[in-house]
């Protein structure tokens, strides 16, 4: 028997443990790229929506003041509810199912409370002695709307935009466990293969998806801010 | 599925035992995190550039996924309740060295040149004056991380850890849906209980002199 050191063994049962960038190079178009595709869809699907859905309710509330109070306690209660607990509410729905459209309901859900309570502190935010000036100048109440209000609230409208983009990519990850695709198909993939490879790669792709949005709706959000504006010198 | 055999899932005997591990786990991760964040965010608070980094390491550790932090915890921790442990706790960190830092870094400059006036030692400041006004400050933190590991504590489940997730998971598999929603709801009802109740704390610690302008101010 040819005699192989003790340190030499352990170092070569563990490296390919640990990462295999074999795997990573040999399946890269055929599990890799199609997760993380799959990630930013249902976490851009999802924020899509829920911009949809969050915008005018927060128009709306800022207004109405008295339904402000139930729509942010609601809002904060789904909030609460743990991502797989809602998952697996939501898959016993009739009509929903597992698939990616539970995973869609579920990442809109979460997203609304930010979103909705950013909205509203945007509006807040903006002077009233703006708002004269501009009813003075003749605008109408839409035109207000649309060409002061919103572009004034529009960093504290991108700042929630940027909690619930990161929030929305995270939880994400967990549904894959209800089919729903993603990087975490890798990191469920390989807890089950015991695999640490598939798990490195899933894990490390959707931090550094969440790290890159995080840093990039910041930068957007700094660009945003009036005094930044003023200072790049630029209109 | 009926609500009889989801009543029936919470009689089970193991039921108390999975609870008792969701808690454990949660209140540990909560409980260490605050003796690691805490002690670096006074040490940080006299240093620009040291509250600037524990900032930012705090924001880019609030990105992280938490299923990905526990599963990154499998291949080098292995199965079970301590490397479970070990990533909730990392979880648990930023939250409140984050909200920390930012409190002690808030408290008014005005505030704490008073009290050196009036003779008061670094130390007596930091325990009478910083920690007090900053206190509902760390807490908010530390009640956004309880309820964010509680939360993540359900996909311990995922590397043996246990707890409630373990109820969902077994649903799964089996295809039923009676354990599946018993988990679902218990584990919702201890989140939400966990918001309640850390909320309640925070309002209690809030000194009197405070609660008027923080009202007005989260309006």
């Amino acid at each position: 028997m040819e005699f192989v050191p003790a340190g030499f063994v352990l170092l070569q049962q563990l490296e390919p443990r640990i990462m295999d960038w074999g795997w990573v190079r040999e399946n890269f178009a055929e599990d890799v790229l199609p997760a993380l595709v799959g990630h930013v869809y249902l976490s851009g699907v999802s924020l899509a929506i829920a911009l949809a859905i969050s915008l005018p309710t927060g128009v709306l509330v800022a207004r109405y003041r008295k339904a402000y109070p139930p729509v942010v306690f609601l809002a904060g209660l789904l909030f609460t509810i743990p991502s797989l607990a809602l998952f697996a509410i939501l898959v016993t729905v009739p009509g929903i199912g597992i698939g990616p459209n539970a995973v869609i309901i579920a990442l809109v859900a979460y997203s609304i409370l930010v979103l909705v309570r950013n909205t509203v502190a945007g509006l807040d935010s903006v002077p009233p002695e703006t708002i004269d000036a501009a009813r003075g100048m003749g605008l109408t109440a839409r035109q207000i709307l649309f060409k002061v209000e919103l572009p004034l609230a529009l960093p504290v409208i991108v700042a929630g935009v940027r909690i619930a983009t990161v929030t929305v990519i995270g939880i994400a990850t967990i549904g894959a466990y209800i089919a729903g695709g993603g990087l975490g198909q890798l990191i469920f993939d390989g807890i089950d293969r015991l695999f640490p490879t598939m798990i490195i790669t899933g894990a490390a792709l959707a931090t550094a998806l969440a790290v890159a949005a995080d840093v990039g709706l910041l930068l957007l959000e700094r660009r945003l801010r009036p005094w930044a504006r003023r200072a790049g010198g630029q209109g | 599925m009926t609500p009889e055999g989801i009543v029936r899932v919470f009689l089970r005997p193991q039921f108390p035992e999975l609870l008792l591990t969701h808690v454990e786990l949660s209140a540990l991760a909560v409980g260490i995190a605050v003796l690691i964040a805490l002690p670096v965010a006074l040490a940080v608070r006299s240093s620009p550039l040291g509250t600037a980094v524990a900032i930012n390491v705090g924001n880019v550790g609030r990105a992280v996924p938490s299923l990905a932090l526990l599963a990154l915890a499998l291949p080098f921790l292995g199965f079970g309740f301590a490397p479970s442990l070990v990533a909730l706790t990392a979880l648990a960190i930023p939250p409140i060295l984050i909200n920390a830092t930012t409190g002690l870094r808030e408290v008014s400059d005005e505030v704490v040149d008073a009290a050196r006036g009036m003779g008061l030692s670094e130390s007596q400041i930091l325990r009478d004056i910083q920690l007090p006004i900053a206190a509902p400050v760390i807490f908010a933190g530390v009640r956004t991380s309880a309820v964010q590991v509680v939360a993540s504590a359900t996909l311990a489940t995922f590397i043996g850890g246990g707890g409630l997730g373990n109820l969902i998971v077994e649903g799964f598999q089996r295809g039923d849906e009676a354990i599946l929603l018993a988990g679902a709801l218990s584990v919702a009802a201890l989140a939400v209980a966990t918001e309640v109740l850390f909320g309640a704390l925070e309002r209690a610690l809030t000194p009197k002199g405070l609660r008027l302008t923080r009202r007005k101010r989260t309006k």
